[in-house]
This record gives C-alpha cells, structure tokens and sequence, in this order.
C-alpha cells in the first residue's frame, strides 16, 4: 500500500505541510518496501485549482491513503472520486502519523473546507 | 465619452464620485463594474428594471470519445480538469471559459455549454441610466459581465460613468479599458497613497488620461496629495471629510440631489472633469 502525505522538504527527517493544494513536496510512503519518495508538488506555484491539481498528482502516483492535516472540497472530490481514503494527521510527525494508521488510530477526514483561496496562509 | 471611477481599495468614494457625477448631469449613464458587490444601485433606486442574464461557456466531456491524452488537463492553468478513473472531470466554478481545452482536444471529447453567471440589470432614475452587473456568489470571475455592461456604454453615446471594482486586478483592467478618462480617488492616509500608487500604475499602463478627486481631506498635511504633487497628477477637486456627506451617503441618499451645497460641489468637479476630457481628446485624439 502507498501513503502520500504533504510535507515540508524532501527528506524523511521532515515534516507534514499544513497546506494540500500548496505544500512544497509529497512524501509517497510503500508499507511493503518501507521506501519514500518525494515529489515535487507543481501545483504550489498555481494561479488557481493548486487543490485539484496536488489531487492529480497523488491520484497519479497510485497512492491508496492520504494523510493531511487538511483538505479543500474540489481536492477531496478528485481524491474520493479515485477511491482514496484521507485521513486526519495527528501532529506533524510523518513517523508517528504512519504508525498511528498502521495501528488503526486515524480518524478519517470529516472536515472538508470551502477552500482558502488566497484569503488565509499556512 | 467614458469616465472610469477608480481606487486601489474599496471605501474610498469611488461610488460617491459616480454616483454624484452621473446625478449631477444633464443625462448620463452610471455603470456599476463592482460586480462582485454592486451598490449604486441602492443610491439611484432605479425604476422599470429590466434583466438580462449572463451566461459564460464551459466544457462538457463526452466520455466515448475522451481517449485520456489529457492534453485538456495539462493545458488549463486554472486546473479546472482533472482526469480520474479513466474520464475527465470538469469543475465548473474554477473555469475561466477560455476556450482552450476545446480547441485542443484532439478527439473532439469536449464541447461547450451555457452556464449563467450572473445577470445584468438596468432601468432609469431621473435622468440617469443605471445599469448593473451582478455576478452570482462562488463564481470565479466577473469579466464576462463587465464585458457585456461596457457593451451597453459603446451603444449609448451619453456621458457614461463606469464605477470600477476596487484594486487593480483583472476586473479593474477589463473596466477601464474602453474608458476615455480616469479619476483615480484617493485617501489621506499612508495607506492611501499606496494604493493609489498601484491604480496611477495601471493607468498608466493603459496610456490613460487620468486625475485624482482627493476625498476625506482633514485639516493638515494629505500625504495622497503630497504624492499628487509629486509625480505630477492633476487634482481635480477636494472633498472634505463631512459628517452631512457621510450621513447622507450612509442612508444610500444621493447628495446632489439633497442639497444645493452638494450639487455646487459635483457640479464644478463635472466640469472640470468634462474640460480635462475634452482637452485630452485634443492633445491626445
């Protein structure tokens, strides 16, 4: 199973972005290989739809778990239409949210905002 | 002859200025370009409204034909596309009605629809047009129905005053583009002058003729004034921080048409606008 989680930078000693749509990098955990890798999010630098387009790129990378503190609606409407589960980060510890899913402590996503559209940063 | 009303944040006057003008006129229209939140109209109270709705085009896809190149995907730079489970999604709200993924898919999946994005509304108050545009609430942009309103100023030779939104983005650009005359409304404050800074740049830009209406002026020193000078900008007139005016203004009264102080006070400012216009159309033609 792949997990995509937002984050910071792109090494593992990083940590999980606040923002989806506009995070620097996608850190794509393998639970059978325990192998990262980082992608770079080119939707960061959007004038508009970075959701949708952060979405694609974690659809695309065939990720089958989200990770993210949060989520906008039309990013939540590409992931869900994939059949991807997002789950609620606990802290912005990538090590201790992985652990949390594997244990089954994850909530999932409830809370789905309008999105923020320039109108409130990180 | 088309006199853009403008400012680099919202509150300065610019409606009072637009407002005023076009009631103090002989004949006039008053557009109001603030589409995203119009408020002339609350002024002019305008009679015999009539509406017409605004309807921008946006892509269907038909999933038999979509091959999944994702050439629409990778060509929006709004992200309005996305492409799951082997189809693409469109998102209405995030179109911008370009065109372009149309154009570029190559099995001809996509085609276009109407969907209706706001409306424009236009009716009479004395001897003023006004028309409005109204764009409804979550769409992503008003440049269609500012098209369509400054449509209606080139069919109507009248003295047309056009209320911009505030700021100088793209619905600002779209406002003045047709416009003859620019008058940029400025406050006394640090702030003030940085925003004025912003709309004298865009005008700028756009090789307009402008002038500044300084309105709230204080007693002591007026930094937008200061900057005024400066750069060299035409002050039109002054309009002095007035407990009545606001009054009036806050109870969506027209001043003008309230008292004769008032009507003095718009009147030479319309003159002196209508003799900068004229003037630039000869310098400038």
């Amino acid at each position: 199973m792949k997990i995509a989680i937002p984050t910071d930078g792109n090494s593992t000693e990083t940590n999980v972005c606040l923002s989806f749509g506009r995070t620097p990098y996608f850190m794509i955990y393998d639970t059978d290989s325990k192998e990262s890798v980082f992608l770079d999010n080119s939707a960061a630098a959007s004038q508009g739809g970075a959701g949708i387009k952060a979405a694609q790129s974690i659809v695309d990378s065939k990720a089958s778990v989200l990770l993210t503190p949060r989520c906008g609606e039309n990013a939540a409407e590409v992931i869900k239409a994939a059949n991807i589960k997002i789950y609620k980060t606990i802290n912005d510890s990538i090590m201790d949210n992985i652990n949390a899913l594997n244990e089954g402590k994850l909530a999932l996503l409830e809370e789905i905002h309008a999105g923020f559209h320039g109108r409130e940063g990180k | 002859m088309k006199i853009a009303v403008l400012s680099g944040k919202g509150g300065t006057g610019k409606t009072l200025v637009a407002v005023n003008l076009a009631a103090v006129a002989k004949e006039a229209s008053y557009i109001d370009c603030d589409v995203e939140e119009p408020n002339g109209y609350l002024f002019f109270k305008p009679e015999h409204v009539q509406t017409e709705k605004i309807p921008v085009k946006i892509p269907i896809v038909d999933e038999n034909l979509c091959n999944g190149c994702r050439k629409c995907v990778d060509f929006c730079k709004f992200n309005a596309l996305a492409y799951i489970n082997n189809k693409p999604i469109v998102f209405d709200e995030v179109c911008h009605s370009c065109g372009g993924c149309v154009l570029f898919c190559p099995e001809k999946a996509l085609a276009e629809k109407d969907k209706i994005v706001g409306e424009i509304q236009s009716g009479v108050s004395e001897k003023v047009t006004v028309i409005t545009g109204v764009l409804n609430i979550g769409e992503a942009s008003g440049v269609p129905i500012i098209k369509k309103l400054l449509k209606r100023a080139d069919e109507d030779p009248k003295l047309t005053f056009i209320d911009c939104p505030p700021g100088s983005a793209c619905i600002v650009m779209e406002s003045i583009k047709d416009a003859d005359y620019c008058i940029l409304i400025a406050e006394p404050t640090l702030f003030g002058v940085h925003n004025l800074n912003m709309v004298y740049e865009l005008v700028n830009l756009f090789g307009k003729p402008l002038g500044v209406v300084l309105n709230k002026c204080l007693e002591g020193e007026n930094p937008a004034e200061e900057f005024c000078i400066a750069k060299g900008l035409k002050i039109l007139g002054r309009i002095s921080f007035d407990n009545e005016l606001g009054t009036l203004n806050s109870n969506a009264l027209i001043s003008v048409r309230e008292h004769k102080k008032y009507h003095e006070l718009f009147s030479s400012l319309l003159k002196i606008v209508t003799e900068e216009v004229q003037h630039e159309t000869v310098v400038n033609p």
